[in-house]
């Protein structure tokens, strides 16, 4: 008997309002110098001003690399910590800053798998506590036998045996623990689900595994989904739209056939160009785009637009100076950029992109 | 880094007087004997008894004698006045300072030299008998209580009365250094070993386990991958890490130490910081007990600041 | 004659839950200036054997057997003292995580110029220290006798491996091998690193052997890829052949079960159903035959060998079916039909008795 949400919703449900709506969010941690007093001498701008919506029963992919600020986004959707400043709004309910009863109440709404399945389970509960332990927390299914076995189902749906009850996490495997997560996560039958890099420290074979779980559970339980991960193959297979995010802003936000096929940033040009095709000929034509240099820091990021001290196509006087807006390009993409890429240069760099879309 | 040492400090004078409050506080409440009538001497008249109480400040409020003792403390690093017999407890206590500073370094050159290398050799031979044995040997050590082991060794070793073999000096013999080098150090190497004992036992085993844990780390593996000689992997990259927390436990150590090594220096008969706060508590000679309280928190506090400081050059990943 | 052959390797360990049998039989070529890809997921043996080619496995409870040929040099006879000279000498090795695998307390500079004294023992400080400052340069590292001075903390992640790549290549080794070089970056580093490794091979003219779980980086590097699972080598081939002409179900199942960017976006991952085996108790007969959808009776009995595939000596498969069997297999697997659906046809393609003589020889072989 497994409970549905109304109805399993469709995959990308444009009628209806959308479930989550963030706009011009910013997180800084500040960075203090002091003998007694602290005072604040910079910050570190994880998060500096972003906006995006996800509708009812999408999956969202949100990727970019290590600085970008992709973790600290999940987090302040989280509401784990709470934003610099900006707006947070879940199920029509401004959330930015929700505290106390409110934010308990809406933990039940909203749960994260985290990206580290050998450390994001407490090694000394056994693995029925733990899928349990929401229920504890909300008080729900109180009866002793009822949670047993409300646990039991939901470990049955992930394709954990439900006799396992009583292990403890070190007597299962990379994706065994993974699924544990994904159970945990499930036990509120939530409406929106994080998942920080999901199965970037599995392998290959149970990747595969755990992407064909999530998808189903979204379509039986219409669940929304927004998916972190660095690894851009995955990403497109999983999800409907993708934001792409540099330096705590996000540059690129398109419906994953528009940015595989035509990626309009530089940057998302850069990163697909470089994500190695799993076939030697398609290699051997790559053009490959190999960005110079390492990412800013983020405590000082570059004026105007974050990526012109990289981009090939950075033109000086306007790059350096003028801030470019997330606005749409050819071909429906969101940008945010002066001098996006033209489908000659997209053929040049990206092989697959003939074939993507 | 400069900014750093000056907070610590800050916190550190702060630290110093919430002790001392509390040193203050303790005894104040406690019962113990009436300073007043142990100065007064037998059969007191109480009219006497009265006087020595107004002469002391003893009659004014708990918080006015606190804060003529921290006034006097800060302005002229004036300890006060033992009760017992009247002279400065700074005299007393600074006196007493040479002989606990001797113990407490011998005792640690002493327990470094013995139990880092055998911590070092335990790792290296993990699993085999050497290893089992000498951390056998360390649980033995660390168990026995120092003032048993002050004893036996004296029963055993002492040239009076020693058993076994007559080659050390008897407790009661220490001289000061400056008096007579050769006296002074037969006079504490028993002392050192006794005192030695159960901290060279506890860092070969935190020198094992930290070294043990080291050796399993990434760099170790691409040190042998460079090529180079074992020795040179052990040492180089392994010890040198591993040994900086011990630098750390290091500085508490001898920090506390400093407060006096209370049960060696009763049983050996050194004429310590510890054997004097031993002597003033039986006694209820408050000031001087405070005055050592204070002495061993100092040291305490200071050695924790050098250690941390040190930390800073070892490992540069550290930055204050 | 090949720089580095490795035939019937085997490395077991004797733990207190049985015998690890980590590496069990591995046989494999990399020819001078060649790169050698090895594919596999955790538990293959990938890692071990490399590492027991440098002789970092050997300790009380290991029992290496086979050979390992360098040069032709024997490495399993050499003696600590040979190996040592070997390592970070004619064989470099870098690894997964380059933060935890450089020491944090020492400036990187120094860590380079120890590895080129180590081995040149008439080198002075000085020269050493100006050694490693050009190896950093070499590698593309900006400001190099600045950063010589710096810890590798200090570095960026990216940075960090290009100077373990200068260290590793700091004494001119005939090969190199990289663990898993790129796992820890983000991919626009990836990208510079493999270029990096790509660039060098040619310039110091090295073998290279890349070990690696991800595909898509063998098949833009490598020449020769070698896949492993449960400690032996399934299939050997030029990069092109296996992924456009693979022939052991592993191969196939990897190849099905990872997202790409070339293919149709709504295709199903096709993931490889159950675990990798325990090491400790491996499945009798074929170790993939508990996975295989293809599996008959006679792969639970018999262990397959390392085979040339058909014609081509350079492809090797270690699979009980058939070479025309498994050619059809892959034929309808690329077109796009389940391993589920494949399987169907291919029963029927053998009760329908097409080949009696392939038959018999999977029945009984």
């Amino acid at each position: 008997m497994t409970e549905a949400a109304a109805g399993a919703a469709p995959r990308a449900d444009r009628a209806t309002e959308p479930l989550l709506e963030v706009r011009d969010l910013v997180k800084h941690f500040p960075i203090t110098k002091g003998v007694i007093l602290n005072r604040s001498v910079g910050a570190v701008q994880a998060v500096d001003g972003i906006s995006f919506e996800v509708r009812p029963g999408e999956t969202l992919g949100i990727v970019g690399e290590s600085g970008c600020g992709k973790s600290t986004t999940a987090r302040l959707v989280m509401r784990l910590m709470a934003p610099t400043s900006g707006s947070i709004r879940f199920d029509g309910r401004e959330i930015a800053g929700a505290r106390g009863a409110d934010l308990k109440e809406l933990r039940r709404q909203m749960q994260m798998i985290f990206q580290d399945p050998y450390s994001s389970l407490n090694p000394r509960k056994t693995i029925g506590t733990i899928i349990g332990e929401p229920y504890a927390i909300h008080g729900l299914h109180p009866e002793p036998g009822r949670r047993k076995r409300a646990v039991q189902e939901i470990m049955d749906i992930v394709g954990l045996n439900p006799e396992h009850f009583n292990r403890y996490p070190h007597e299962f495997s990379g994706g065994q623990r993974q699924r544990i997560g994904v159970a945990r996560a499930l036990a509120l039958r939530p409406k929106l689900i994080i998942a920080d890099e999901p199965v970037s420290a599995l392998d290959v074979s149970i990747q595969a595994q755990i992407l064909n779980l999530l998808r189903d559970l979204q379509t039986e339980f219409g669940i929304t989904l927004v998916f972190i991960a660095h690894d851009l193959s995955v990403v497109r297979h999983m999800c409907d739209r993708i934001a792409v995010m540099y330096l705590g802003k996000i540059v690129e936000l398109a419906s994953s056939e528009e940015l595989y096929a035509h990626p309009r940033h530089p940057y998302t040009g850069a990163l697909l160009s470089a994500v190695p095709v799993a076939d030697p000929r398609l290699a051997a034509q790559k053009k490959r785009q190999i960005l110079a240099g390492d990412v800013p820091s983020p405590t000082n990021p570059p004026p105007a637009c974050r990526f012109h001290t990289r981009c090939p196509k950075a033109v000086a006087g306007h790059c350096d100076t003028d801030e470019p807006l997330l606005d749409p390009k050819d071909g429906g993409n969101l940008a945010a950029c002066h001098y996006p890429l033209t489908d000659a240069e997209v053929a040049e760099r990206v092989p697959t992109a003939r074939v993507a879309g | 880094m400069l900014v750093y040492i000056v907070r610590r400090l800050l916190w550190s004078a702060l630290l110093l007087f919430v002790i001392s409050f509390l040193v203050f506080f303790i005894f104040y409440l406690l019962p113990s004997a009436d300073p007043a009538l142990l100065r007064a001497g037998r059969n007191p008249d109480p009219d006497l008894v009265a006087e020595i109480n107004r002469q002391l400040g003893l009659d004014k409020p708990f918080y006015v004698q606190f804060w003529r003792y921290i006034e006097a403390l800060v302005t002229d690093f004036d300890f006060g006045t033992s009760y017992q017999n009247n002279v400065p407890v700074r005299d007393e206590i600074f006196d007493r300072i040479p002989a606990t500073m001797s113990l407490a370094f011998g005792a640690a050159v002493v327990w470094l030299l013995i139990g880092i290398p055998i911590g070092i050799l335990s790792a290296v031979k993990r699993g085999t008998f050497v290893e089992r044995m000498f951390m056998g040997a360390a649980l033995v050590a660390i168990s026995a209580p120092v003032y048993w082991l002050g004893l036996v060794s004296i029963y055993l070793f002492s040239n009076d009365i020693g058993v076994a073999a007559r080659i050390f000096q008897p407790p009661g013999s220490y001289v000061p250094l400056w008096e007579d080098p050769s006296m002074w150090l037969r006079s504490l190497i028993l002392p050192w070993f006794v005192l030695a004992t159960a901290f060279a036992a506890i860092y070969a085993r935190f020198m094992r386990s930290n070294l043990v844990d080291v050796l399993d780390e990434d760099y170790i593996r691409t040190a042998r991958a460079k090529g180079l000689s074992e020795r040179r992997v052990v040492f180089r990259h392994g010890v040198r890490s591993a040994v900086t927390p011990i630098v750390t436990i290091f500085g508490l150590d001898l920090g506390i130490l400093f407060g006096g090594a209370i049960l060696t220096e009763t049983v050996f008969n050194i004429p310590g910081i510890g054997r004097t706060a031993f002597e003033a508590i039986q006694k209820s000679d408050l000031p001087i007990v405070q005055g050592t309280v204070l002495i061993g928190a100092m040291a305490i506090i200071a050695f924790n600041l050098i250690v941390d400081i040190l930390y800073a050059f070892i490992d540069p990943r550290v930055r204050y | 004659m090949p720089l580095l052959e490795i035939k019937d390797l085997r490395v077991h360990f004797a733990t207190e839950d049985g015998l690890v049998k980590a590496v069990d039989g591995v046989s494999y070529e990399v020819e001078r200036g060649q790169t050698l890809g090895i594919v596999g997921e955790s538990g293959s043996g990938k890692s071990v054997s490399s590492l027991t080619v440098m002789g970092l496995t050997r300790a009380p409870n290991a029992h290496i057997s086979g050979q390992i040929l360098f040069d032709g040099q024997d490495l399993l006879m050499a003696s600590d003292d040979e190996l040592r000279r070997i390592r970070g000498n004619d064989i470099a090795m870098i690894f997964q995580d380059p933060l935890s695998s450089l020491h944090p307390f020492y400036k990187v500079g120094k860590q380079i110029a120890e590895a080129v004294r180590t081995h040149n023992h008439d080198v002075s400080k000085a020269q050493a220290w100006d050694r490693a400052v050009e190896m950093l340069g070499l590698v593309g590292i900006p400001e190099p006798r600045k950063r010589a001075d710096a810890y590798p903390h200090e570095f960026s992640g990216g940075m960090r491996q290009r100077a373990m790549i200068a260290m590793a290549l700091s004494n001119n080794p005939k090969l190199l091998i990289a663990d898993e070089p790129t796992t820890a970056l983000d991919v626009t580093v990836q990208a510079q690193i493999l270029e990096l490794i790509d660039r060098l091979q040619s310039e110091f003219d090295a073998a290279v052997v890349i070990i690696t779980h991800d595909l898509g980086v063998v098949a833009e590097t490598a020449d020769d890829i070698a896949v492993m699972y449960a400690g032996r080598i399934v299939e050997k081939a030029r990069a092109d052949t296996i992924f456009h002409g693979p022939e052991h179900p592993y191969t196939w199942g990897l190849l099905g079960s990872i997202p790409r960017l070339d293919t149709a976006r709504d295709e199903e991952l096709v993931p490889i159903p159950g675990r990798p085996p325990s090491l400790i108790n491996l499945p009798t007969g074929c170790s993939f035959h508990p996975r295989c959808p293809y599996v008959r009776d006679a792969h639970r009995r018999v262990e397959p060998e390392l085979a040339p595939a058909g014609d081509d000596p350079s492809h090797r498969v270690a699979c009980l079916l058939d070479h025309r069997t498994r050619q059809s297999v892959w034929a309808d697997l690329r077109s796009g039909r389940t391993p589920e659906e494949a399987r169907r046809l291919e029963v029927d393609r053998r009760d329908a008795g097409l080949d009696p003589a392939v038959a018999r020889a999977e029945d009984g072989a």
